[in-house]
């Protein structure tokens, strides 16, 4: 039988001890003596959060199929679980082997929001490795970052050996097979890092000196050896047909947020929303074969037997056999049983058509994302929908039986007004207006319009990175305009108005665009006690402003300060495809509310051609 | 046509609660391609209903769950198929055909169950086994029982019908099911009370070994194992065969 970790006291003790058993379907096992390579992959987060994570799956089962690695899972222990695991000084441990963390080759954090950046910490302090790349020895496992978050790794810079930049697809296998001749050769971890820096897309942080200019800004940021390149390139898959895909994922014991089988239809989006990260980082636009995806789902769902699929994309609606895909799932698959899961839709005859086919329209809720209230806005920010979009998708819906709406907004977007914020509870109302349009006797009661604010954060790689943020109250500020113009209008008692929190959105602000300094506020505020700061039952702003306090460090500098044209970026070492050119000329365009096409409509020129496939070639072979 | 299929749980599955064992088995169903009923609607569920919850932390030999299947399917091959679709820490053990009335499913004649309760080391006095049988000597065990609104007396002798010491263990055989149940967990409680020891659960490891229906006539009790009630399907499956 396979040992646990953690003894049956802890586990009849903490909450959901199911998150730290493992040995769930289609989890893998071999034995430790036979691999060469033992890579501990973590999402610094709990198990419920990690398991609906995609890319990690990928890489779980892209990693497994090789028979000199044995790559198992690490979640964050949930607060319970770390006092006990601190107070009787349990060392931090993978499910599947349950042996502890510091034993493996490689410890690899996907780092999928700024929120969790202390979780990090904990995660490396648990795990019984020095917080510090430059204290591991040969003791320790090479820890590794991937994901979104490092399009910017500089906050964390001085925690991680190696950053992996762009998708995990391309560049592993050498990255492992060169870690593999460094081990068998008993090479020294220099050595190793030294190796792993010639390889397109790895990053190692302490091959670079950083200087800062008088006022703060940086000065340079030059590699200090021969080994390190001037700039990283972003890894992309540009073979997507040939790329692994995970056909049997592990099905976890209790519900995940995300306990479905996940399609990825394709990956980046043509939209080219200016505050949008991933609609730039992930270009160019990359869609998966049709036929390949009938007989993933037939596969995934036979191997896992979740009762429910659902597509992940950026905008779904741009998938070019959408239609065929989806015909396809509802006449397979919805007489055995099996929920589709629609992702948000453009609204219009044939979404409407399928949705009432795989949901109960009455029950069911309808999504838009205009983003911003006013057209004047959403032309700043390039998002294409309009008014008119919205009132017909809505009104099209309203007749079909619907009568409930969901609207997503920003707030605090580059040049808003205060007429830009009341827009959004006088787009709301219209929405409501016309639903009671329709003739008393053939509506189905009230109707519930939702609209939700986030706070704007802007991201590296953006043609917002240029853009300065507010101070938390000045987002509070807004919401309250926004929540007053709701109270002013006709159908008030069918709107509904929540907003998110603006104290996570300025802490985000600077963990975005940090620099290397930022990270011993991070450090800092993990000494003090934060930990699980995306949950709003553990976060503490006091603490974090503590931790600004104690380090002498100025929030504002990274969130409020109006950055120049020329500005050199802590990110900018990193080469997404996107040129800062075309990013600045969009900021550009932002500012005079122009709109740019997006890339099947007309070519901008962003720079992604250059990876010689996807949107950028369609239709030219 | 109703199956009644029995398993046993065991190992880190311990620690996965009724809930997740429910959905555990759903996708068994769906891995392991057995022909199971479904509800209408707009979610249709699978018709499937479990006889009784196991607590976090038991392992058992005897857990039951009985579904409604829309095609027959030989014993050996469904539990053949379920198991290959089954992990480490659940085992199918049987699978047979149940007569189709209501009131014959798993959850409404349950009557009894039966345990293995083995103290930790240390935990009882030398002489407990001896105590244990003045303890259930007495003509009545008071205990205050927790039910979802209040707490309130009852007299848990009439609800254990059988007990006897097995070498570094307790088997007990009480009542289960929705007119009269008692947990285990209650009887030792009661004992560390008796022996005037603080009570804790964690102090004993609990093993269900079987659950028992209620066959006798004229109130006279007569316990029978829920799978005996149940009898193996021996089809050849054609549609193997033509596979």
């Amino acid at each position: 039988m396979r040992k646990l970790a953690l003894s049956d006291e802890i586990l009849l003790k903490v909450e959901k001890p199911a998150r730290y058993i493992g040995g769930e379907v289609n989890s893998v096992m071999k034995e430790k003596e036979k691999v060469d390579i033992r890579f501990a992959m973590c999402f610094p987060d709990v198990y419920e959060i990690g398991m609906s994570h995609l890319g990690m799956q990928i890489l779980y089962d892209m990693f497994n199929r090789r028979t000199d690695v044995w790559c198992e899972r690490v979640f964050s222990p949930w607060l319970d679980l770390n006092r006990v695991m601190r107070k009787e000084g349990i060392p931090l441990f993978a499910l599947e082997s349950q042996d502890p963390v510091k034993e493996f080759d490689f410890l690899g954090i996907t780092i999928q929001f700024e929120m969790c950046y202390t979780n990090i910490l904990q995660i490396l302090e648990l795990g019984g490795i020095p917080l510090y790349a430059k204290d591991r020895t040969s003791e320790d496992p090479i820890v590794i970052g991937g994901g979104p978050c490092t399009y910017n790794p500089e906050p964390l810079a001085d925690f991680f050996d190696l950053f992996y930049i762009g998708e995990g697809e391309t560049a592993y296998e050498e990255l492992l097979d060169v870690y593999g001749e460094c081990k068998s050769r008993r090479m020294s971890r220099q050595e190793f890092l030294e190796r792993a820096a010639q390889i397109e897309g790895i990053y190692v942080p302490a091959f670079y000196d950083v200087k800062y200019h008088r006022d703060g800004t940086l000065a340079s940021f030059t590699p200090n050896r021969e080994a390190a390149p001037q700039t990283v390139k972003k890894q992309v898959l540009m073979d997507m047909p040939d790329s692994v895909y995970p056909l049997s994922p592990v099905v976890p014991f209790i519900k995940a947020t995300q306990d479905r089988v996940v399609l990825e239809i394709q990956r980046g989006c043509i939209r080219g929303c200016r505050f949008c990260q991933a609609g730039m980082i992930y270009r160019p636009t990359r869609e998966r074969n049709v036929e390949q995806l009938k007989e993933y789902a037939r596969a995934m769902l036979k191997n896992t037997g979740h009762e429910e699929i659902s597509l992940s994309s950026l905008s779904s609606s741009d998938y070019s056999e959408l239609k065929e895909l989806v015909t396809f799932l509802i006449s397979e698959f919805k007489g055995k049983g099996i929920n589709i899961s629609l992702p948000s839709l453009r609204i219009d005859a044939f979404s409407l058509d399928v949705m009432s086919k795989v949901q109960d329209v009455r029950k069911s809720s309808l999504t838009f994302a205009p983003e911003a209230g006013s057209q004047r806005m959403r032309n700043v920010i390039n998002k294409g929908l309009t008014e008119e979009d919205i009132l017909d998708g809505a009104g099209q819906a309203f007749e079909g039986g619907w009568n409930k709406v969901k609207l997503y907004f920003m707030l605090g977007l580059p040049s808003e007004t205060e007429e830009d914020m009341r827009a959004i509870a006088r787009l709301a109302d219209k929405v409501a207006r016309r639903y009671y349009e329709i003739p008393k006797e053939k509506r189905n009661g009230k109707c519930q319009i939702t609209a939700s604010s986030s706070f704007f954060v802007p991201k590296p790689f953006t043609p917002f990175q240029w853009a300065p943020m507010y101070p938390a109250e000045e987002y509070k500020r807004r919401a309250a305009i926004v929540k007053e113009e709701f109270q002013a209008q006709l159908n008030r008692k069918s709107l509904r108005y929540n907003w998110h929190d603006a104290q996570t959105t300025v802490l985000e602000g600077v963990m975005a665009r940090g620099d290397r300094r930022v990270g011993k506020v991070i450090e800092e505020a993990y000494r003090l006690g934060c930990l699980f700061d995306s949950w709003t039952e553990s976060f503490r702003y006091d603490l974090w402003g503590k931790a600004f306090e104690n380090t002498g460090m100025d929030l504002t500098f990274y969130t409020q300060r109006k950055r120049g044209r020329d500005e050199l970026f802590p990110w900018d070492f990193i080469d997404v495809g996107v040129s800062r050119k075309f990013l600045w000329q969009e900021w550009e365009r932002a500012m005079e509310e122009t709109v740019t096409p997006n890339c099947r409509a007309q070519c901008s020129g962003c720079g992604a051609a250059r990876f010689g496939g996807g949107v950028c070639y369609e239709g030219k072979n | 046509m109703k199956a009644r299929i029995k398993f046993r749980k065991y190992g880190a599955l311990r620690f996965i609660g009724h809930l997740d064992v429910m959905r555990f088995f759903q996708k068994v169903m769906r891995r392991a391609d057995i022909p199971i009923a479904f509800t209408g609607g707009y979610s249709p569920h699978m018709v499937i209903s479990f006889a009784s919850p196991l607590g976090i932390g038991l392992s058992s030999d005897g857990e039951y769950f009985d579904i409604e299947l829309t095609e027959a399917v030989a014993s050996r091959d469904a539990v053949a198929r379920m198991n290959e679709a089954c992990v480490e820490g659940i085992e199918v053990l049987s699978f047979r055909k149940i007569p189709d009335e209501k009131k014959m499913t798993g959850m409404t004649i349950l009557a009894g169950a039966s345990y293995l309760v083995t103290p930790e080391e240390e935990v009882l006095p030398e002489d407990w086994r001896e105590r244990f049988r003045e303890f259930l000597s007495q003509p009545e065990i008071r205990i205050l029982k927790q039910t979802k609104r209040s707490e309130k007396e009852v007299d848990i002798r009439p609800l254990i019908y059988g007990w006897e010491i097995r070498e570094d263990s307790l088997y007990l055989q009480t009542a289960a099911g929705s007119a009269e149940n008692l947990k285990p967990d209650l009887v030792m409680h009661a004992f560390l009370n008796f022996l005037g020891l603080k009570g804790d659960p964690g102090l004993f490891r609990y093993h269900r070994l079987e659950m028992y229906a209620d066959m006798g006539e004229d109130g006279a009790r007569r316990l029978v194992p829920l799978e005996a009630l149940g009898k193996d399907w021996e089809i050849t499956n054609e549609k193997e065969d033509s596979d």
